[in-house]
């Protein structure tokens, strides 16, 4: 499997893969912006913060519905083969994953809005943890993408159990403080949510990769032992 | 075009040719799986036209062009002192560029045409002959009731239809095409297309094309031809979406000279 450090002969064809991939870019650094400014609000509860963070998603959206078009309009003009056809198709994957990032980082905002009047609960020190791992896990991808670095992706994919396994284990804590007090429930319902949203940002991350990986290698990764053939 | 008794499976093992003192092929080692269509494609001057021309000995009409290595068909070397190459040719048939009709015959006597070079014909097997050999080449409907007119009156890409007609009338195990449809319009190599999927059923193609498109649409495997090398051969759906080689990823995106 190659791919090249070549440029393509037709300039304006060389020009809009080129604006794929700054439009990828771009919302990817817009999406982990989200990430970060959720956590915050829900840590600092600062609900001013939530909302501003809220508002920012509309240009997530608008973003993918940019690469979409983009990227069906150099398939239907270009017919783009190889690595140029894996790029534009996982492209076109990849903005989907990034998008449901925005409306998970979105959901987690408004639990810090619910949550703005609320003290914190004590005893419950993973959420940090998982924050770090998950957003880490997104920047990764979106770097890995950047650089083409198969290995980057991989690294991703394997940090995937690290969060699952953080989510159980909160999970668990979580409950223990709700069931000693009914104060607590309430708060922990949210915090559970918030917890279940960083799960699922691992996994879309874990999806990125995985599209990064077979972008780069063109060896399907997903379901990898998991698929009866 | 009675079900060919042969495969036509090629082997080509070591090929190099000349056109006097210059070397067009550099030990090219490909096998040609039978009722399969294989794309060979590559830049110009690349050598790929060459490679077929070796397959059914035409290379060597070309004053000062030679061969050497062995090509295989159905197990048999093509080069043998005892192989005829005009009977190989009846085996191996090949559709040009630019479409040929014999300008001075009507329909039904260039369908005939390559059957009255090597034997006498009756009428009723003649009629038989023409009517299947233009229905295989999807041109029937067509021209059916115009069998006496010439051939040339028909438009572009009737006429190369005409000619895979012709080349099928003399029942080959495998046909060659050189660019069939690189002066067709898209309608007229739609046409083609489609008829060369039917056509695989029964016979050996390989085809020799510029546009990778149309090697991507019709092929099932694919050869990547660079200054007389074979760079690489795969099932075409692999080597359009993730090819090996990096000159072959360079040339089928764009990324060359």
């Amino acid at each position: 499997m190659q791919t090249s450090p070549k440029r393509h002969t037709d300039r304006e064809y060389e020009a809009e893969l080129q604006q794929v991939r700054e439009r990828l870019l771009v919302m990817g650094g817009r999406v982990e912006e989200m990430i970060g400014n959720a956590l915050r609000a829900v840590g600092e509860r600062d609900a001013g913060l939530a909302r501003a963070t809220i508002d920012l998603d509309h240009k997530v959206n608008r973003a993918e519905m940019e690469v979409d078009e983009l990227c069906l309009r150099i398939l239907a003009r270009r017919q783009p083969m190889a690595s140029d056809l894996r790029f534009l198709t996982l492209a076109l994957k990849m903005v989907t994953d990034l998008e449901r990032i925005g409306d998970l980082a979105v959901n987690i905002c408004e639990r810090a809005i619910d949550l703005r009047a609320e003290t914190r609960l004590e005893g419950l020190d993973k959420l940090e943890k998982m924050a770090a791992v998950a957003q880490g896990m997104v920047r990764d991808a979106i770097d890995a993408f950047v650089h083409s670095d198969a290995d980057r992706a991989q690294q991703v994919i394997d940090r995937d159990d690290e969060v699952d396994e953080l989510y159980h284990a909160y999970f668990r804590d979580v409950l223990a403080v709700m069931v000693v007090g009914s104060d607590n429930v309430e708060r922990g319902i949210h915090v559970q949510s918030v917890a279940k949203w960083l799960e699922r940002i691992g996994d879309h991350a874990t999806n990125l990769a995985e599209i990064v990986i077979f972008m780069v290698k063109g060896k399907d990764v997903r379901h990898a032992g998991k698929l009866d053939l | 075009m009675n079900a060919p008794v042969a495969t036509g499976r090629f082997e080509a093992e070591e090929v190099d040719a000349w056109f006097g003192p210059k070397q067009v092929l550099r030990k090219v080692n490909l096998l040609i799986p039978e009722r399969r269509i294989t794309a060979v494609i590559g830049p110009s001057g690349c050598g790929k036209s060459t490679f077929i021309r070796c397959l059914n000995r035409m290379h060597e009409l070309v004053p000062g062009a030679r061969i050497a290595g062995r090509i295989r068909l159905d197990g048999e070397n093509v080069y043998a002192p005892d192989v005829d190459p005009v009977l190989l040719r009846r085996r191996v048939g090949m559709v040009f560029q630019k479409p040929n009709p014999f300008p001075t015959m009507s329909i039904r006597d260039n369908v005939l045409s390559g059957l009255r070079l090597t034997g006498a014909l009756d009428r009723s097997r003649a009629e038989a002959i023409v009517e299947q050999a233009l229905r295989a080449a999807a041109l029937w409907e067509e021209v059916k009731d115009r069998l006496g007119e010439p051939g040339v009156g028909l438009s572009g890409g009737q006429q190369q239809r005409l000619c895979i007609a012709r080349t099928l009338a003399v029942s080959p195990e495998v046909v060659l095409m050189d660019e069939p449809c690189s002066a067709l319009d898209p309608i007229a190599t739609a046409r083609i297309e489609d008829l060369l999927s039917e056509l695989k059923a029964r016979y050996t193609i390989v085809i020799v094309t510029h546009n990778m498109q149309q090697a991507a649409r019709v092929s099932d495997r694919t050869a990547f031809f660079l200054t007389g090398e074979l760079i690489e051969v795969a099932e075409t759906d692999t080597l359009f979406t993730s090819p090996m080689d990096r000159r072959t990823e360079d040339y089928i995106t764009g990324k060359f000279g």
